[in-house]
């Protein structure tokens, strides 16, 4: 094992491979990846990064509910979710995992419809393992706990990934998953991506604690903190700790150590609470401009490219946007259709009530459309 | 005297409450410093310090039992759940612990907690933060809920609860925070807990009513009365959920002969449920016609492309007093 273990939580010590400017400060860190895989995933960066704005703007036009962005933390998210095998391992994610959604296979007209207020956005395509996202905080860790359970269980191998925030670290339920996992040795990676914030809460109103990868200790699993905003180091961890798990060691707990450079979600306005000084450091570590220099250096990427990949992403930001708003209403019965595999007789009588109210007062359904 | 809307209703109350009793602690998620998500703490940390009124870390499980001990131990505390649907961790103290400590102690640890919450749809939330988990508090014994929809009801019925001896929950219709204004005292003054108000005198038809549904059944009333100009509706908003005004709603359905109950929940083992099973024991020899509801289905709350056909609206309740009206035995 090159990191876990190696780098001590207690004495606050990061995985970091590239500097802010791009740079790599250690040779030996590098993981095994592929120059392919890197713009790949360079690219998944700046497409969720777009969209994020995108859908910014859409959501102040109306045409989108609220939504978490992941803008600032694509660097970590990307490099998890790239590191899971497709098919085999699962993310049970929180809410603002944009990136690690997409990364992990959710189309994005899914994701689009789940923040335009359809249900059908939440359901992932066959063949990925992914949950949708959850809104109570801390429970992903227990799904997680519990996918992990049944991989062990069915000896098919597979490992279970969930994400939470700095502020969910409170959850009670967080350190009962932890325990519960270590117990009994599950293949399951908890991941806390700290963006220093909780909505308005800092990091500091949230816990005394050094950090958040030292909270592995109580329950017994090794805790490693990196640098979130480092696509290197993050995926070189997020893999390794992946295959620590795979290979029956129990859990691990990884820290991203990251910022939220958008608001909470998109009726939230940080203004109110965030230094400026901070945000305008945390500017300065953006993961992406970190990542394109690096490419850049390496002769894998040129601004010309970044032009082209702009362009081509916005359209196709557009076209999944669009049908995403052509199939954002659905039927009445959609409704009474998902409780039960069948409808209870009380829940038919209730639906034929409403069907035939609805069909008397066909614009009785009011609200927003 | 001021204008307020029912979110700043909340901010004077409490802040009335805190200038009154220096026991009033006021805390939940982002209530300190941003005032919390809807900012109906809004200024109050600034006003009374952060030992009064303060950020807590996301673990609702902690805020009841913290609370119930700082109640046991002579506080009076505030607690903000920012969501309903995101505090069922909030549940196991609630319900095993806040609502048994006088009866556990037999008297000897009240535990006068305060928990506000918002309640109901129509907001285009998401998912999980439309509930209206009403019958959950009210069906455990030990606590008493309250609902009011008007901002001079808000300001009464928390400060009404913050000298409660016993715990009470607030729902606060999400839906209405900053729908209207009202004129509100200045000062300290409360609405009794247990007394509901009769928005509209009438002979035909009882609705009961509470929440943000008191506007739809204004608006229903309103219209059926255009169509029926013979006929009147006696409209009750309940304002107490638990324990919820029996004579008021009995004395109506003896006059009427006819009752309606409205709320967003979902239906099956309701409000309505329980008022319908009321007053079939109590005026079942006045009855003109069949108790009849309008609720929310037995479904999971839609998100918001199909939340319009969960919702109560004023057509629903327009066709449901047209049915009532003309039942023929
Ligand atoms: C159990 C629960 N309580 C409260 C909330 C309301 N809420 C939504 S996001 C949030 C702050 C979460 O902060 P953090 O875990 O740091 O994640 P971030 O949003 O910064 O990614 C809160 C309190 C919730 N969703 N779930």
């Amino acid at each position: 094992m090159k990191y876990i273990n190696k780098f001590d939580p207690q004495k606050d010590q990061v995985v970091r491979i590239l500097d802010v400017d791009g740079k790599v400060i250690d040779e030996k860190l590098l993981p095994k990846i592929s120059d392919k895989q890197l713009i790949e995933a360079y690219k998944l960066m700046n497409l969720s990064r777009r969209q994020d704005d995108f859908q910014n703007k859409a959501q102040r036009q109306g045409r989108l509910l609220s939504f978490l962005s992941s803008t600032g933390q694509e660097a970590c998210e990307v490099a998890y979710a790239l590191a899971m095998v497709k098919g085999q391992d699962w993310l049970a994610p929180g809410y603002r995992n944009n990136a690690a959604w997409l990364t992990a296979g959710m189309p994005m007209h899914n994701i689009m419809m789940y923040w335009m207020g359809n249900e059908f956005g939440g359901q992932s395509p066959q063949g990925v393992n992914l949950l949708p996202p959850n809104i109570i905080i801390g429970s992903q860790y227990s799904q997680a706990v519990g996918i992990a359970f049944a991989e062990k269980y069915k000896k098919t191998n597979g490992v279970a990934l969930t994400s939470t925030g700095d502020g969910g670290m409170s959850e009670g339920e967080v350190y009962e998953s932890m325990n519960f996992a270590k117990l009994h040795e599950l293949p399951v990676v908890f991941i806390c991506e700290n963006n220093k914030w909780a909505i308005s809460t800092p990091y500091a109103k949230s816990t005394k604690s050094l950090n958040v990868a030292v909270k592995g200790i109580a329950v017994g699993i090794p805790g490693i903190k990196v640098d979130g905003n480092d696509f290197l180091a993050s995926y070189a961890v997020a893999s390794e700790a992946i295959e620590f798990a795979r290979q029956g060691n129990g859990p691990v707990l990884i820290e991203f150590d990251t910022y939220r450079l958008g608001a909470h979600s998109s009726s939230d306005n940080p203004d109110i609470y965030r230094p400026k000084p901070e945000y305008e450091e945390a500017l300065t570590k953006d993961p992406l401009i970190r990542m394109k220099k690096y490419l850049i250096d390496k002769k894998l990427w040129t601004e010309k490219k970044q032009t082209a990949l702009d362009e081509e992403q916005d359209l196709f930001i557009r076209q999944e946007f669009d049908y995403a708003e052509a199939h954002k209403d659905y039927p009445l019965e959609d409704v009474f259709n998902y409780l039960y595999e069948t409808k209870t007789p009380e829940l038919e009588a209730q639906y034929q009530e409403a069907a035939a109210f609805f069909a008397a007062n066909p614009n009785a359904k009011g609200g927003h459309h | 005297m001021k204008q307020l809307n029912n979110i700043k209703a909340v901010t004077d109350a409490l802040d009335v409450a805190m200038e009154k009793w220096n026991e009033v602690v006021v805390y939940g998620e982002d209530v300190g410093f941003e005032g919390g998500v809807f900012r109906a703490t809004e200024g109050l940390q600034k006003k009374y310090g952060e030992e009064r009124c303060f950020d807590a870390p996301i673990s609702e499980a902690i805020y009841i039992g913290a609370a119930l001990g700082m109640a046991l131990n002579g506080l009076k505390p505030v607690v903000e759940l920012q969501f309903q649907g995101l505090g069922w961790a909030s549940l196991q103290n609630i319900l095993g612990h806040m609502g048994r400590m006088r009866n556990r102690t037999r008297g000897k640890y009240p535990a006068p907690i305060v928990i506000r919450t918002p309640m109901g749809g129509g907001i285009r939330a998401l998912e999980l933060h439309s509930e209206a988990m009403e019958v959950i508090y009210a069906h455990t014994p030990g606590i008493k809920v309250v609902c009011p929809s008007t901002p001079y009801d808000t300001k009464g019925l928390i400060l009404a609860a913050i000298e409660s001896p016993d715990p009470v929950i607030v729902l606060e219709p999400t839906k209405l925070y900053r729908a209207f204004k009202q004129e509100v005292p200045d000062g300290f003054y409360t609405v009794p807990i247990g007394e509901g108000f009769k928005i509209f005198e009438g002979n035909d038809i009882t609705v009961v009513t509470y929440g943000a549904q008191t506007v739809d059944c204004q608006k229903a009333i309103e219209q059926f009365e255009e169509k029926h100009p013979d006929l009147s509706v006696e409209l009750i908003d309940l304002r107490t959920i638990k324990p919820w005004d029996r004579q008021m709603v009995f004395e109506s359905v003896k006059k009427t002969g006819r009752l309606l109950v409205v709320h967003e929940a979902v239906r099956s083992f309701s409000v309505a449920a329980e008022i319908m099973a009321s007053v079939t024991e109590e005026c079942f020899e006045y009855l003109k016609a069949p108790l009849a509801r309008v609720t929310g289905y037995d479904i999971v709350i839609p998100f918001d492309s199909g939340e319009g056909y969960h919702q109560v609206n004023p057509t629903k309740i327009f066709a449901k007093l047209e049915e009532i009206i003309n039942f023929k035995f």
